[in-house]
């Protein structure tokens, strides 16, 4: 297995400026991601959670270059993304897509689906013939399941799955080796989050993609991924195979995270003891110093504000940042 | 008797393009303190139910059958009368707090507004009482941060807000809807046991709106599934989470993934969620359903009480349901 | 679980069916316009006026700047409306058929507010886009200069150009030109940042497309329907900003005429018992005028139902 995506010490900071300031005095930084560190295997699925605010968002934005790193090395295929001009980049940019939140805000209300599904065809090879193109659209509506006579119709036309479909179509027609997949099913109904989400693993397996999830649902990103990495306030905090890290967390944050989660089963819910994180995310202007879960760590210490907690391998490719690390088993019901 | 108990309860929206059925007779009660889960995706009715029980309905809707609270009709009653009622004995608590809370004016005057116009209380008295109920759903220092603006408060800290505002009347019926939905799932953990430990406290009876089954799982004695409008199946919630009675509620518990479960593949419902200005004349879930018999779409299928203290609402026979 | 018989049924038919044309936005805003009694007798009075306009030389039976010397200083008597003359709307003050004039007048007075409309859209929609969609530094460069444009007494400068260079018709377009596009270099830049950070704009950045077709491909379709409805308004205020530039007499020069210069004409002369003179160009002038008021109020309700 190869490594298709290789991230190091990645931050992104955004400058934010108090109203009202002078234009010379120095914004304020907002750290939205700090220094990241992944990799990703080929044709497998990095899952990334975290709670609004922690800069999983961002992390995406980064890796498809829509929004700027101020540090650290993007390595897609040998080749550094963050280091590239924006037209030695766009070259990249058919083999890394994005799938959105909001399928209906992704589409252009003004343009047909195959209009829009052809869209990156008609950037990246403009020679290809109308026919040619339409035939290619077509296949691949087919592909994700909407019927390829409805080309000629309009987002609007469409329900909130459909609409997600006809993103994932966009994304897929350069057949692209990175699929990134922000919040994909988040804003669809429950009966069709399966639709969407089966889909997508179908498509992986297919066509050998590798994929990166982002969602904030634990529950869906388990499901569908190889690793997950558990992110807080723009770092790393946990970082292991999808099962190991939903019943074996060793970090204090992941563990609550994972007692959070509800699961549909009353007889579970009911013997589940969790300890419920108390508190609210800190500011992301003013981060807590060293860790910056500490302000909300069941387990805090008083070393814990002296120094950033190293991101180090527990043991077969468990990465926690904790130094009182220790596994639980939070899903069980304990009497 | 109910707490409340709605019979036949319809509701259709004139729009441009038609009448729109949002609700299309439902019927079911809530004891005092009991806790029950609407269930259901979006279309499906469970929010309209609630809004035309307390006279909340849109300009162009319209609400016909009873929602008897305490014996009383609410949907006859006159506007000022609901107002009544709905400030002192039911409360709502909505997805997006920041719709019913003003920006521009302090949290202090917006509770104490309440307490002043209905309980006669001074306003000095009224931001005591108010700090209290503050106190109470754990926001941190409320004494100080009562003189904020909303917008100073978090998402979570304004759910509690409005779960703090709701409360000073001290209602009998809590009527939440999607109250987590735009929340996240360690906030959602919090607001959970908060309204679990107002429920004990005060033995409010609560209705949970909700689209998320793992949230019913936890918190709700009686879950009641809505599709098209309809009531698909209504039951104690260990029971129905169980043993499914309908192939919706079976089809919606297979879709969800769940964390503590390994599984290959989801199994899905097929098609979407209901266009309510075409349902179809039988089962509305009828399109999607895996079970469907010839009959289904043409013979709507009666709620019909099986089983201890359950219904459902489904011309398969119990048994053949898988 | 397998799909029932019936469903792949159903599938298998819509497979074969021909192609759907979908209704775009544009088609649902057309029917919703059309549905709109008053913006469509409105419309249909916007072409009745552009045909007269445009084709009523042909009618005529004079010249418009023939002088019929026989009727000076008799104006009030011979001069009046009468089809067996063919002067259909009299004659003005110098004897000239007023039905030729008031036709010229409105081709000009049409062509001052489209051409004004037009610079208007094409410049100030492209300009204000491009400020928005890249924003930061060029977006301050780019709009504080509208700014100052906008600082500057446009009325002083046009009369000022107008003495300077000679009163021509292309100076008055270039006038009106200048100013029209400010504004709307304002509002489709506003527009532009909330397009901006719709969804697809970000897909299509992330896909590789240039930022130019960005622009034109993206913001600038979905900036339309305000631009329009600003448009159809913009033209009544151009025409009634001609008007007033012809009213002071530095507008449009003789022999051509705008209704701005005819009305001022009439209305000198409204004493000398020819009503007439004043009359006509002026129920060109409201008429034309309300239509666009109402085709725009039309246009703004079919294009974004969602403010009714």
């Amino acid at each position: 297995m190869s490594t298709i995506l290789s991230v190091r010490d990645l931050s992104v900071t955004f400058d934010v400026r108090k109203p009202g300031s002078w234009p010379w005095t120095a914004p304020n930084k907002l750290h939205a991601v700090s220094q990241m560190s992944f990799d990703l295997e080929a044709g497998q699925c990095l899952g990334v959670v975290g709670e609004s605010g922690s800069g999983k968002s961002t992390l995406a934005r980064a890796i498809v270059g829509t929004v700027p790193s101020s540090n650290g090395v993007i390595d897609f295929e040998g080749h550094d993304l963050a280091a590239m001009n924006p037209a030695q980049r766009r070259v990249h940019r058919r083999d890394v897509q994005m799938i959105f939140q909001d399928p209906l805000a992704a589409l252009n209300p003004r343009m047909t689906v195959g209009e829009i599904i052809a869209e990156p065809l008609v950037t990246h090879e403009p020679g290809t013939s109308k026919a040619e193109r339409k035939k290619r659209v077509q296949e691949l509506m087919e592909k994700v399941g909407l019927l390829p006579n409805l080309i000629n119709r309009y987002p609007h036309e469409f329900s909130g799955g459909q609409c997600q479909r006809i993103g994932i179509a966009r994304a897929l027609i350069m057949k692209p080796k990175l699929l990134i997949c922000d919040e994909p099913v988040s804003a669809l109904d429950v009966s069709v989050q399966a639709q969407v989400v089966n889909l997508l693993m179908e498509l992986q397996r297919d066509m050998g993609l590798s994929m990166i999830f982002i969602a904030h649902d634990l529950s869906v990103v388990k499901h569908i991924s190889d690793q997950i990495i558990v992110m807080y306030l723009g770092r790393q905090m946990e970082m292991a195979a999808a099962e190991t890290l939903t019943t074996r967390p060793e970090h204090p944050y992941s563990q609550a995270l994972i007692s959070s989660v509800p699961i549909p089963d009353p007889a579970l819910e009911k013997a589940r003891v969790r300890p419920i994180l108390e508190g609210e995310l800190p500011s992301p202007l003013a981060p807590p110093s060293g860790c910056v879960f500490r302000t909300r760590c069941p387990k805090l210490q008083a070393s814990c504000a002296a120094a950033l907690p190293v991101f180090e391998d527990v043991g077969g490719g468990h990465f926690v940042a904790c130094p009182f690390h220790a596994a639980e088993d939070v899903l069980a019901a304990t009497a | 008797m109910s707490l409340l108990e709605i019979d036949n309860m319809r509701v259709t929206f004139t729009t441009a393009d038609g009448d729109v059925n949002a609700v299309n007779g439902v019927s079911f009660g809530i004891d005092a303190g009991e806790t029950l889960a609407i269930v259901g995706e979006s279309g499906s009715g469970k929010s309209q139910t609630a809004f035309a029980a307390m006279g909340l309905l849109a300009k162009n809707g319209r609400a016909t059958g009873t929602a008897r609270f305490d014996g009383t009709d609410l949907l006859t009653m006159s506007q000022t009368q609901i107002n009544r009622i709905r400030s002192k004995e039911i409360a709502m608590i909505f997805q997006d707090p920041m719709t019913s809370l003003n920006p521009y004016i302090r949290i202090s005057e917006q509770m104490a507004e309440v307490l002043m116009l209905h309980n006669g209380l001074s306003k000095t008295d009224a931001i005591a009482e108010s700090v209290k109920m503050l106190d109470a759903v754990k926001i941190p220092d409320a004494r100080n941060r009562i003189r904020s603006f909303p917008h100073e408060f978090s998402g979570g800290m304004r759910q509690r807000i409005m779960i703090a505002m709701s409360l000073l009347c001290q209602p009998r019926l809590l009527i939440a809807d999607e109250p987590t939905t735009a929340l996240d799932v360690t906030v959602q953990a919090q607001i959970m046991q908060l309204l679990g430990e107002i429920r004990d406290d005060f033995g409010t009876a609560i209705i949970l709106i909700t689209h998320d089954l793992g949230v019913v799982a936890g918190f709700c004695d009686r879950t009641l599934v809505l599709y098209g409008g309809q009531i698909m199946e209504d039951g104690p919630t260990q029971a129905l989470f169980d043993n499914p009675s309908h192939p919706y509620t079976r089809g919606l518990l297979k879709a969800v993934p769940r964390l503590d479960r390994a599984e290959a593949e989801l199994l899905t419902i097929a098609g979407e969620p209901p266009d309510m200005s075409r349902l179809p004349q039988g089962c509305p879930f009828s399109p999607r359903c895996a079970q469907v018999q010839n009959t289904c779409p043409s013979l709507r299928p009666e709620l019909q009480a099986f089983g201890s203290e359950r219904r459902r609402a489904c011309l398969l026979p119990v048994e053949e349901v898988a | 679980m397998f799909p029932n018989k019936a469903t792949v049924e159903a599938l298998e038919d819509a497979a074969h069916m021909a192609e759907v044309q979908g209704r775009s936005l544009w088609g649902d805003a057309r029917e919703r316009f059309f549905k709109n009694r008053a913006a469509v007798v409105s419309l249909v009075v916007l072409i009745c006026i552009a045909a007269f306009g445009f084709l009523g030389e042909f009618v005529a039976q004079w010249e418009r700047d023939f002088v019929d010397f026989s009727l000076m200083g008799a104006n009030a008597t011979q001069g009046v409306p009468s089809f067996e003359t063919g002067h259909y709307f009299g004659t003005d003050a110098s004897g000239r058929d007023l039905f030729a004039r008031v036709v010229q007048g409105t081709r000009i007075s049409l062509m001052v507010g489209v051409v004004g409309a037009l610079v208007a859209v094409v410049v100030g929609t492209l300009y204000g886009a491009t400020a928005g969609y890249f924003g930061g530094r060029i977006d301050g460069i780019m709009m504080r200069t509208v700014d100052v444009l906008m600082s500057i007494p446009f009325m002083f400068v046009l009369i000022l150009m107008l003495v300077i260079f000679g009163r021509s018709l292309f100076m008055l377009f270039l006038g009106i030109g200048l100013i029209s596009w400010l504004d709307m270099a304002r509002i489709a830049r506003g527009q532009t940042l909330t397009i901006k950070n719709k969804e697809f704009v970000e897909v299509a950045f992330a896909t590789g497309v240039h930022p130019l077709k960005i622009i034109l491909r993206h913001i600038v379709p979905n900036l339309l329907g305000i631009v329009i409805v600003y448009a159809t308004l913009l033209v009544p205020s151009m025409i009634i900003f001609e008007s007033f530039i012809s009213f002071l007499g530095l507008g449009v020069q003789e022999p051509n005429t705008s209704l701005g210069a005819l009305i001022s004409e009439g209305n000198k002369n409204v004493g000398n018992g020819t009503p007439w003179q004043l009359a006509f160009p002026l129920f060109f002038f409201v008429i034309t005028i309300f239509a666009f008021f109402f085709v725009g109020d039309g246009l703004r309700d079919a294009l974004d139902p969602k403010d009714r």
